[in-house]
C-alpha cells in the first residue's frame, strides 16, 4: 500500500509524524483500498463501532448515578428514570443499544458465513470476531443483572449454577464466582466492575479487529481477491464513509423506534418487579439474543452435557475456517452451500424460538433435533459439501465478472446483490 | 434420577408447574382498551389522571406503597398537572417521620412536595402481616411489571365474579377472571360510588378501574408524553437526514462504475 510515502505538508506535522506515525495511520484509513463492490451486508462493521461507543458512553453517564447495592440498586434505576436530567432516555438507550448491538452482530457474522469473510487469509480477523463475540455475551449478561429485578437475580442463578457442573472443583467455582453461597451483593457489586471492564477490552479487540483486516484488506460479494487496486478498489474515505453513514441512519431510524416507542418490548416485565431470592418467576428466560444457546443447554437430559454442549456450540466457531473444506468463498458461487446455510439460519431462528417455550413435550423433540442439526451442520455438512460441491465458475476480478470466465450473464448482476 | 441435579430439575420443574397451572384454568386474554396513551404520539387524558389519583389516595394507598414517587411528580408537566397549591395541599395532609433533630429525636411535621409518597406500612414484612400473608405491591412501575401492562391491571380490577361452580376458594381467597391463576388475594377493590369524583363524573367501577389504571401507568411511565413527543422529532429528523446522505452517496458513487 502507498501509506508509506504519505508526506505531511507542515513541518509541525512532518516533526510529529516522525516521532509518532498517527498522520500516516490518518491517511492510511481515509485512502485505505476497499472493494467497490460491496453491499450493504457490509456496513454492518461501522454499525456495530457505533452501538460499541454508545454504549460505553450512554454506559459511563448511566454508571454516574447507579448504585450497586442490592438494597439499593433497584432504587437507583427509577432515579435514573424519574430524577436524573433525560435518565430514562439513557438508560432506554442503553438497555435496548444491547439489543441492537446483537442484531447487528448477528447480521454481521451471518454476512461472513455466507461470503466465506471467515476463511483464508481472515482466519485472525474472526477468531478475533468470536472473543468479541463471546465477551460481549458476558458484558450483556452482567449488564442484564445490574437493575436486580426478579430475571436479574434468577438469570444470575441460573447462569452461575452452570459452572457447577465442572467436575470436582464445580461447586466452588461457582461459590467464588458468587464471593457468597448465593446469587448476592457481593455477587452485584463484581458484575458490575465487570460489566464497566469488558466494553474496554472489546474496544481493544475491535482495534486488533480492524487491524488484522487491514492486512489483507475486505473480502467481498464476489469473494474473490483485488487483482487491479486501481480498478477494483475505491478509497474508503468518501465512498465507504457516506455509505456507512446512510447505513448506520437507517439503523437508528429502527433503534429510535424501539427506543421511543416501545422500549420495554425486548425486556422482560418481570424484571420491575424488585429482586426477591424467594420467590421464583413462572419463566426464566435470557434475553433474547442468547436464547438458540438456551435451547441447546436445555436439550441435553445431562446438566453437565448441556453446558459442554452450549459452549461448544459457540467455541466449534472458533475452528469453523478449518472445517470448511471448499476453496471458494462465497456462497454465491456454491449453490449446494448456499442451500445448507439457509437450512443452518432457520436451524438458529428455531432454536431461538424454542429457547423462549417451556422444554416440553414437541419443543423438547424439536431442540434436540435443532441442536444436533447446528453440529452436523459443522461436523459433516460443511466438510463434506466442500468436497463434494461443484461451484459455479469464478470471475476472474470484480470490475469484470462476466468476461474472462464464460459465467451466465446473471452472475455479472449477482455480484452486485443489494438488499 | 441421580443424574438430573439441581439446576436441571428445577429448570423443568419451572417449566412444567407453570405450564400446567397455566392449562388446568381458564386463563383469559385482558380486555383491550383503547388508551389514549398508546400510539406514536399518545398522551394522558389529564382529567382521568387526577380522577385516577383520587381513585389511588382513596382506595389503593390504604395497602399499596407508592415508593418512588414524590408529591412533586403530581404537578410536573405529562402528568396529572395538579396546581402548585394543590401539590403543596395533597403533601400537607401526611405526617411525614423527619430527623434527627438537634436534640436527636425523630419528630412529624406536614409532608412537603418533595417527600416521597408515605407508604402505608412500615416495611414490607409489615404489609404482609397486615394482608393475611399476601403482599400489596408497590405500585411505581406494577403496570410495567405486569405482562399486558394497563389492560391487564384494568382487566383485573373489573374481573372480580363468583367463583365457577365446584371451585373451592379459602378464607381471603377471590376469584378473579383475569388474575394470573384467577385467585387473588384481594377483595374487590372498587365499588359503585367508592369515591365521590370532585369533577361530578360517575363513580361506576368501569369509570374508576379507567382512571386508576391511566394514574397508574402515568405512575409507571411519567416520562411518556415527552418520549412519545421527543420520537416523533428524532424520527423526522432522522429520516430527513437520512434523505440528504443518501443523495450525498448517490453523488459521490456516481464518480465510479459501480453501483451503490
Amino acid at each position: 500500500m502507498s501509506d508509506h510515502e504519505y508526506k505531511p505538508k507542515s513541518k509541525a506535522g512532518k516533526w510529529f509524524n516522525d516521532r509518532l506515525p498517527l498522520l500516516t495511520l490518518g491517511a492510511h484509513l481515509t485512502d485505505y483500498p476497499t472493494p467497490k463492490n460491496l453491499n450493504y451486508w457490509w456496513t454492518f462493521g461501522g454499525i456495530l463501532t457505533f452501538c460499541l461507543l454508545t454504549q460505553i458512553i450512554t454506559g459511563v453517564v448511566l454508571a454516574m448515578h447507579y448504585v450497586a447495592h442490592a438494597d439499593l440498586a433497584f432504587a437507583s434505576v427509577e432515579h435514573i428514570m424519574r430524577d436524573v436530567n433525560y435518565g430514562w432516555l439513557i438508560r432506554y438507550i442503553h438497555s435496548n443499544g444491547a439489543s441492537m448491538f446483537f442484531l447487528a452482530v448477528y447480521i454481521h457474522i451471518f454476512r461472513s458465513l455466507f461470503y466465506g469473510s471467515y476463511k483464508s487469509p481472515r482466519e485472525v480477523i474472526w477468531i478475533i470476531g468470536l472473543l468479541i463475540y463471546l465477551l460481549m455475551m458476558a458484558a450483556a449478561f452482567m449488564g442484564y443483572v445490574l437493575p436486580w429485578g426478579q430475571m436479574s437475580f434468577w438469570g444470575a442463578t441460573v447462569i452461575t449454577n452452570l459452572f457447577s457442573a465442572i467436575p470436582l472443583v464445580g461447586e466452588s467455582i461457582t461459590t467464588w464466582l458468587w464471593g457468597a453461597y448465593s446469587v448476592d451483593n457481593p455477587t452485584l457489586n463484581r458484575f458490575f466492575s465487570l460489566h464497566y471492564l469488558i466494553p474496554f477490552l472489546i474496544l481493544g479487540l475491535v482495534v486488533l479487529h480492524i487491524w488484522a483486516l487491514h492486512v489483507p484488506g475486505n473480502n467481498n460479494p464476489v469473494g474473490i481477491d483485488i487483482k487491479k487496486p486501481s480498478k477494483d478498489t475505491v478509497p474508503f474515505h468518501p465512498y465507504i464513509t457516506i455509505k456507512d453513514a446512510f447505513a448506520l441512519l437507517m439503523f437508528m431510524i429502527v433503534f429510535a423506534g424501539f427506543v421511543f416507542f416501545t422500549p420495554n418490548v425486548l425486556g422482560h416485565s418481570d424484571n420491575y418487579i424488585p429482586a426477591n431470592p424467594l420467590v421464583t418467576p413462572a419463566h426464566i428466560v435470557p434475553e433474547w439474543y442468547l436464547l438458540p444457546f438456551y435451547a441447546i443447554l436445555r436439550s441435553v437430559p445431562d446438566k453437565l452435557g448441556g453446558v459442554i454442549l452450549m459452549f461448544g456450540a459457540i467455541f466449534i466457531l472458533f475452528v469453523l475456517p478449518w472445517l470448511d473444506t471448499s476453496k471458494v468463498r462465497s456462497a454465491v458461487f456454491r449453490p449446494l452451500y448456499r442451500q445448507f446455510y439457509w437450512i443452518f439460519v432457520i436451524d438458529v431462528l428455531m432454536l431461538g424460538y424454542i429457547g423462549a417455550m417451556p422444554a416440553e413435550g414437541i419443543y423438547l423433540v424439536l431442540a434436540r433435533v435443532g441442536t444436533i442439526y447446528y453440529f452436523l451442520h459443522f461436523i459433516v455438512v460443511l466438510p463434506v459439501v466442500g468436497l463434494l460441491e461443484k461451484t459455479e465458475p469464478i470471475p476472474m476480478s470484480i470490475s469484470d465478472p462476466v468476461l474472462s470466465s464464460g459465467a451466465e450473464p446473471s452472475l455479472a448482476k449477482k455480484d452486485n446483490v443489494k438488499i | 434420577m441421580s443424574k438430573f441435579n439441581f439446576i436441571k430439575i428445577f429448570i423443568l420443574a419451572l417449566f412444567l408447574s407453570s405450564t400446567n397451572l397455566v392449562k388446568a384454568v381458564e386463563q383469559n386474554d385482558p380486555i383491550k382498551v383503547n388508551w389514549s396513551f398508546k400510539g406514536l404520539t399518545g398522551k394522558f387524558d389529564r382529567a382521568s389522571l387526577q380522577r385516577g389519583f383520587q381513585v389511588y389516595k382513596e382506595v389503593c394507598s390504604s395497602c399499596h406503597s407508592m415508593q418512588y414517587l414524590s408529591y412533586r411528580n403530581l404537578g410536573e408537566l405529562g402528568g396529572p398537572e395538579f396546581s402548585e397549591e394543590e401539590v403543596k395541599a395533597i403533601a400537607a395532609s401526611v405526617e411525614i417521620e423527619d430527623g434527627p433533630d438537634s436534640q436527636g429525636e425523630m419528630f412529624f411535621r406536614p409532608g412537603r412536595p418533595s417527600d416521597k409518597f408515605k407508604s402505608p406500612y412500615p416495611n414490607i414484612n409489615a404489609s404482609i402481616a397486615a394482608n393475611g400473608g399476601a403482599y400489596p405491591p408497590d405500585m411505581s412501575v406494577l403496570v410495567k411489571a405486569r405482562p399486558g401492562g394497563s389492560n391487564y391491571i384494568y382487566s383485573v380490577l373489573v374481573g372480580y365474579e363468583d367463583p365457577p361452580s365446584g371451585m373451592v376458594l379459602d378464607d381471603g381467597v377471590y376469584y378473579n377472571k383475569y388474575m394470573i391463576g384467577n385467585k387473588i388475594k384481594m377483595s374487590a377493590p372498587l365499588t359503585e360510588g367508592i369515591v365521590e369524583y370532585t369533577d361530578g363524573t360517575q363513580p361506576s367501577v368501569d369509570q374508576m378501574a379507567k382512571d386508576v389504571t391511566t394514574f397508574l401507568s402515568w405512575a409507571a411511565e411519567p416520562e411518556l408524553e415527552e418520549r412519545h413527543r421527543t420520537g416523533v422529532k428524532v424520527i423526522i429528523y432522522l429520516i430527513l437526514l437520512t434523505i440528504l446522505v443518501y443523495l450525498s452517496m448517490k453523488k459521490i458513487w456516481s464518480r465510479v462504475d459501480s453501483e451503490v
